[in-house]
């Protein structure tokens, strides 16, 4: 045990990839913990996993482009799709969750034929993988992404602070709000860019295919034990950034791969704070 | 002036008529009881009335002080909301999220007047309290109590008491009654159980096949004799 702090210390204080890795998954891990309280309680659970598998086709549409900076890119597509899908939500033809599914599985097999076809590495089915399950990117970022992953995760931090009323109003009833002369649709419209932003933020942290895990992990946590809103959102990001932390330390020391692992810890979190909203619960009663 | 003027109002979804032709007027201080068959379209003309759903023809024209956005609203209730982690406090507090502008916080005028709607709907005890633990005479009463932040002159109330307890049931009928005649503030409830509604109002709008608008003793006047509407005047004729 102490071998592996020794390892984690000389890790963190040496190499700048581990800072690097450290800086950006908190950062990631905290902007999704706070919009996933909003999307969880609005039913678009899912929401998080479609886009990805957006952002994953956006991917290899880039790559087939080859274009060296796919980041506008895959950002302009992902926000384009968020902005539908959240619209949609309401009286179109195709419900919410069959949109959402029909897009994300659309993405990813248009994506994967085009990796097949165009594709140029010998290592295909590597490359996906590594897209999927964001097994390595988080490890080997350059200074550009950790800087435009600061600068966007300080944006998406600010519009929530900043509209945390709104956005709480909107969430909890959209038709009130609408009444009473809050204007819900563009609320909802910055909701859906934020997301895109967080999502494709968060591919280099743990891939496109658990992304789902980060939005939702932390934000059920917070609602097993607390009771308002305020409290389940700050728990919920607290909660997300320690697991993000703990995870990646796990990652370092033991090899393993850095999105598995973090939403593993995840997954412990979610197990202990239901146990402990049972008993909470129980006691007050 | 009419606080609410609607005028060959045609309402539907999606260019789909359900009703036309509908005419009548709300003063300040009315108790306005809408009345009518399920799907005969209240909730609609409702979110009509707040501009959820735009009109296809007519006019609907506020006076008197109102502003389109400053109706308070009850709407009922979703399922997204049964669960939802919120405190009281919170929820009333929303109500005051449209007189915020592009203010992102809320200010001290705004916590007061939550604070004084929790106390008039008697909430004060409950109020760091989580809404879902509470009673469904509770969590109407906290709407209630949002619907006042957002509203000094009207109110809209979709089937205030539907799944309540009679206890309940009571309770909230007294306190929109008190807000009504203490307040002042104009009623308009969709209502389903007729006694109640023909109770306290003082304006019934039915609607459906017939549409009927006129004051309480004229609406009850053509119940005795006409039978008017289909199933409650069907019983007492038959």
């Amino acid at each position: 045990m102490a071998d592996a702090f020794d390892k984690l210390y000389t890790y963190i204080t040496e190499y700048e990839f581990v800072q690097n890795a450290l800086i950006v998954g908190v950062l990631i891990a905290l902007c999704s913990s706070l919009l996933g309280v909003t999307l969880v309680l609005k039913r678009f659970s899912f929401i998080g996993d479609g886009l990805s598998h957006v952002a994953f086709g956006a991917m290899t549409i880039a790559a087939v482009l080859k274009l060296t900076n796919d980041m506008p890119l895959i950002l302009a597509i992902t926000m384009i799709s968020a902005v539908l899908l959240l619209r949609t939500g309401k009286n179109a033809k195709i419900k919410g969750d069959a949109a959402v599914a029909m897009i994300s599985v659309s993405a990813l097999a248009i994506g994967y034929l085009l990796m097949n076809i165009f594709s140029s590495s010998s290592n295909l089915s590597g490359d996906v993988c590594t897209t999927l399950f964001g097994s390595t990117s988080i490890l080997t970022l350059s200074s550009t992404e950790v800087w435009l992953c600061i600068g966007l995760s300080a944006v998406v931090i600010a519009v929530f602070v900043l509209f945390y009323n709104k956005v709480f109003s909107v969430t909890f009833d959209e038709d009130f709000a609408r009444a009473t002369g809050v204007k819900a649709s563009l609320y909802n419209l910055i909701l859906a860019v934020v997301i895109a932003v967080i999502i494709v933020l968060a591919m280099n942290l743990v891939g496109s295919l658990l992304i789902s895990a980060l939005v939702i992990f932390p934000a059920l946590s917070a609602m097993r034990v607390f009771k308002s809103f305020k409290s389940v959102t700050i728990c919920s990001g607290v909660l997300s950034v320690f697991c993000a932390l703990l995870g990646i330390c796990i990652a370092i020391v033991y090899g393993t791969p850095v999105g598995s692992t973090i939403v593993a810890v995840d997954m412990g979190a979610f197990a202990i704070f239901t146990i402990t909203g049972k008993f909470v619960g129980r006691s007050a009663k | 002036m009419a606080l609410l003027t609607c005028r060959d109002l045609c309402l539907g979804y999606e260019g789909k008529e359900i009703l036309h032709g509908l005419n009548f007027s709300v003063e300040q201080g009315d108790y306005l009881c809408i009345v009518g068959e399920n799907g005969s379209g209240k909730s609609t003309l409702m979110k009509t009335i707040l501009g959820l759903v735009p009109s296809l023809s007519g006019d609907i024209e506020f006076g008197d002080g109102l502003v389109k956005g400053k109706i308070g609203y009850l709407p009922q209730q979703t399922d997204v909301q049964r669960d939802f982690p919120a405190s009281v406090r919170e929820i009333v507090l929303s109500g005051c999220a449209s007189r915020m502008g592009l203010r992102p916080f809320y200010s001290k005028a705004d916590k007061q007047l939550a604070r004084e709607n929790i106390e008039k709907m008697g909430l004060t005890e409950l109020s760091k309290r989580c809404y879902r633990e509470l009673s469904g005479g509770q969590q109407q009463r906290v709407l209630l109590a949002r619907a006042l932040c957002a509203t000094e002159k009207a109110l809209l109330l979709d089937e205030p008491v539907s799944g309540l307890d009679p206890h309940a049931t009571e309770h909230m009928y007294e306190l929109v009654k008190k807000l009504n005649k203490q307040d002042g503030i104009t009623i308009i409830m969709i209502s389903h159980d007729l006694e109640a509604a023909l109770e306290y109002s003082t304006k019934v709008l039915h609607i459906g096949k017939n549409i009927f608008f006129g004051s309480k003793q004229e609406y009850l006047d053509r119940l005795d004799k006409t039978g008017f509407v289909s199933g409650k005047g069907g019983e007492s004729n038959g």
